[in-house]
C-alpha cells in the first residue's frame, strides 16, 4: 500500500473517531473541538484524494520533483502567521487592559465567553505561544538550514510542525473561551490539547536534529545551541507539568497529578523556565543570528557565546522557587531559587553584551538603519528586565513587589521590549529575503513602528511601576494600633489613571504593529522588478 | 533515610560537585589552546550559506 492511501484511511479514522467524540461530547469546548478537528480530516481527505495520482498511472517519483534548496515555505508561512497572532495578541491585550481601567466592558450580552477571566489566558496565550512560538518555530527553519548549509530534514515535517503547532494554538484559544482550562499559568490546555503538542513538538525536535547532523559546517553554530535548549527544555517542562488525568475520554476536564505545594512547586519550575527556555534561549537564538546578519560582522565573542549558553541553561534551570515566597515551599528552596536568580544577572548581562558590542564599528547603523535600533533596543529591555528581575526575586523586595502590578509591568517589558523588538527586527530582516525583495518596502514606516512600540512600552511599564508600589505600600500600610489602613478596593480605586495610561500603552503598541503588517503587505505584493537575493552591503 | 533526606543530601553533595565540574570545564574547554581558530571560524558560519545548501562537506 502506498502511502497516499494510508494518508487516505488515517484521515477518514481521524474524521470517524472526532465524529463519536463530537456526538459523546460531556462539554461544549470538547464538542466544538471535536466537529473542528471532524472538518478538518474531511478537509485534508478531500484534498489528499484530489492532488494523489490516479491508480496505474506514473509514480510519485517522476511526478514531483526532488527539491532542492532551503526549505522556505513554512518559514513564509511562519513569518505570516506571527505577524497575524501578534495583532491579534496585542488587541487581546489591549482590550482587557481596557476591560480592567473600564469593568463596564465585560459586556452583559457576551458572557461568560469574553469576561476578563476568559481572554487574559487567550491573551497571554496568544502573544507567548502563537506570535513567540511562530517567531521561533519560523527563525529557527530559517537559521538552522543557513548556519548549517543543509536544507530541513524530514521531507514535509516542517509543513506539520507549521499546521500542527498553529492547530494547537486555535485549540488552545477556543477552549479558553469556551471555559476549559486546567488553571496552570501559561499551561492552561486541557490534556487533549496537551497531548497534541507533545506530538507536534516530537516532530519539531525531529527535524531540528536530523537538520544540524546533515550539517555541512564542522562546528554547530551557537544559535542552534540556543534553539535547541529551547527545544529540548519546553518538551521536558510540558510533558512534567502536564501530567494530568482526563476524567473521561469524551471530555475537556483533567485532573492534575500533583497537588498542594508539589504542584505549586511544579508549576513554577515550568512557569519560570517558560520564561527561561521559550522566551529567553530560543530568543537568544534570534539574537545570534539576526544581530550579526544584520550588522554585517560576526559575533563579538564566540568564547563568551560558549560561556553565556552553558551559564545560562545551568542557572535558570533552578530560578522558578523564587515565584513562591513566603508560601508553604519550604525556605530553603525558596532562598535556592533567589539566589540562583541573582546570580542569573550576570549571564543574562554577559549575553547582552556580547550581542551590543557586536556592533563595535558599526555604531552609525544605530542612526541609519532602524532595524539595527530595533534589535539595541531590543537588547537594553532585556538588559533592564533581566536586572529587574533578580532584584524582584530577593525576598525582601519580592514581598512589596508580589502579586503586584509591578509584576505585570516586569513581564511586560521583558515581552513587549525584548521578545517583541526582536521578532519585529527578525521580521523585517526576513520578508525581503523570503520573497526576494531588495529590502523592506517602507523604511520610514520602520521608524515609525520602532518609536510607537518604545513610546508604548514606556508608558506601560512605568504605569505599572507607580501602580505596582502603590498597590504593595498600600497593602502593607498599618495603624498605629497595628490595623491594615487600606481595603483592596481603595487599592483598585487608586490605580485607575495608570490603568488607562498602560491601556494607552498597548494601544500605541498595537498600533505599530499594525504599521508592521501593512509595510510588510506592501513588500510582499510589491512588484519582483528589482529583485535580488542579497542587497548590496 | 528516607527519599526527600536522601535526595537533598544527594543534590547539595555529590551532584552540585558534578555540576560545578561540569562548569568549570566548559570555560577550560572554551579557552583551551588553540580555539581561537575554530571559534574565529565558527562565528563565520552566519555569512557562508545565504544562498542554498552546501555542496560538500567542509
Amino acid at each position: 500500500m502506498n502511502t497516499d492511501v494510508l494518508k487516505l484511511v488515517v484521515f477518514a479514522l481521524v474524521a470517524l473517531v472526532a465524529a463519536i467524540a463530537a456526538d459523546k461530547a460531556h462539554d461544549a469546548a470538547y464538542m466544538v473541538h471535536a466537529i473542528l478537528i471532524l472538518v478538518l480530516a474531511g478537509g485534508a481527505f478531500l484534498w489528499q484524494l484530489r492532488t494523489m495520482p490516479a491508480p496505474g498511472t506514473a509514480p510519485l517519483e517522476s511526478v514531483r520533483e526532488v527539491p532542492t534548496g532551503y526549505m522556505d515555505g513554512p518559514i513564509r508561512a511562519g513569518v505570516i502567521a506571527t505577524a497575524f497572532w501578534g495583532v491579534v495578541g496585542f488587541l487581546a491585550g489591549t482590550f482587557i487592559a481596557f476591560q480592567l481601567a473600564f469593568p463596564e466592558l465585560n459586556f452583559d450580552w457576551g458572557q461568560p465567553f469574553t469576561n476578563f477571566g476568559r481572554l487574559r489566558p487567550l491573551h497571554t496565550s496568544a502573544v507567548i505561544f502563537a506570535f513567540g512560538g511562530n517567531a521561533l518555530i519560523a527563525t529557527s527553519f530559517y537559521v538552522v538550514q543557513r548556519t548549517c548549509g543543509a536544507r530541513l530534514w524530514g521531507g514535509n515535517l516542517g509543513w506539520f510542525v507549521f499546521w500542527g503547532y498553529n492547530l494547537f494554538i486555535v485549540l488552545a484559544a477556543t477552549g479558553y473561551l469556551l471555559g476549559a482550562t486546567q488553571s496552570k499559568e501559561y499551561a492552561e490546555p486541557e490534556w487533549y490539547i496537551d497531548l497534541w503538542l507533545t506530538v507536534v513538538w516530537v516532530a519539531y525536535l525531529a527535524l531540528f536534529i536530523g537538520t544540524i547532523l546533515r550539517r555541512k559546517e564542522r562546528h554547530i553554530y551557537v544559535a542552534n545551541w540556543f534553539y535547541l535548549a529551547f527545544i529540548v527544555t519546553v518538551a521536558m517542562l510540558h510533558v512534567v507539568n502536564n501530567l494530568a488525568i482526563p476524567v473521561s475520554i469524551w471530555g475537556s476536564k483533567s485532573v492534575v497529578v500533583f497537588s498542594g505545594v508539589q504542584d505549586a512547586m511544579v508549576q513554577w519550575w515550568y512557569g519560570h523556565n517558560a520564561v527561561g527556555f521559550f522566551l529567553t534561549a530560543g530568543f537568544l537564538g534570534m539574537m545570534y543570528y539576526f544581530i550579526p546578519k544584520q550588522a554585517g560582522r560576526p559575533v563579538y565573542s564566540y568564547k563568551l557565546s560558549i560561556i553565556h549558553f552553558w551559564a545560562l541553561i545551568f542557572l535558570y534551570i533552578w530560578a522558578g522557587p523564587h515565584h513562591l515566597h513566603y508560601t508553604a515551599l519550604p525556605d530553603w528552596a525558596a532562598t535556592l531559587g533567589m539566589v540562583f536568580s541573582v546570580i542569573l544577572w550576570m549571564p543574562s548581562w554577559g549575553g547582552m553584551i556580547n550581542g551590543l558590542m557586536t556592533l563595535q564599528g558599526a555604531w552609525d547603523k544605530i542612526r541609519t538603519d532602524p532595524i539595527i535600533r530595533m534589535f539595541v533596543a531590543s537588547l537594553a529591555f532585556y538588559g533592564m528586565s533581566t536586572f529587574e528581575g533578580p532584584m524582584m526575586s530577593i525576598r525582601a523586595v519580592n514581598s512589596l513587589s508580589h502579586y503586584t502590578d509591578w509584576t505585570i509591568g516586569h513581564v511586560h517589558s521583558g515581552a513587549l521590549g525584548w521578545n517583541g523588538l526582536i521578532t519585529f527586527g527578525a521580521l523585517y530582516f526576513l520578508t525581503p529575503k523570503l520573497w526576494g525583495r531588495v529590502q523592506m518596502y517602507s523604511m520610514p514606516a520602520i521608524n515609525l513602528h520602532f518609536w510607537l512600540a518604545t513610546v508604548g512600552i514606556v508608558l506601560y511599564a512605568a504605569s505599572m511601576w507607580v501602580s505596582g508600589i502603590m498597590e504593595g505600600l498600600m497593602w502593607r500600610e498599618v495603624d498605629a494600633n497595628g490595623f491594615l489602613v487600606n481595603s483592596f478596593a481603595d487599592t483598585v480605586d487608586a490605580k485607575f489613571p495608570m490603568y488607562v495610561v498602560r491601556a494607552l500603552g498597548g494601544v500605541l503598541y498595537v498600533a505599530g504593529g499594525l504599521v508592521m503588517v501593512w509595510n510588510m503587505w506592501m513588500t510582499i505584493r510589491a512588484p519582483r522588478a528589482q529583485a535580488v537575493a542579497t542587497p548590496a552591503e | 533515610m528516607e527519599t526527600y533526606s536522601f535526595l537533598r543530601y544527594l543534590a547539595d553533595s555529590w551532584v552540585l560537585l558534578v555540576l560545578t565540574l561540569f562548569f568549570v570545564g566548559v570555560w577550560a574547554w572554551a579557552f583551551r589552546p588553540g580555539s581561537r581558530k575554530i571559534h574565529d571560524d565558527a562565528a563565520q558560519a552566519p555569512f557562508r550559506h545565504d544562498d542554498g545548501p552546501a555542496e560538500t562537506r567542509r
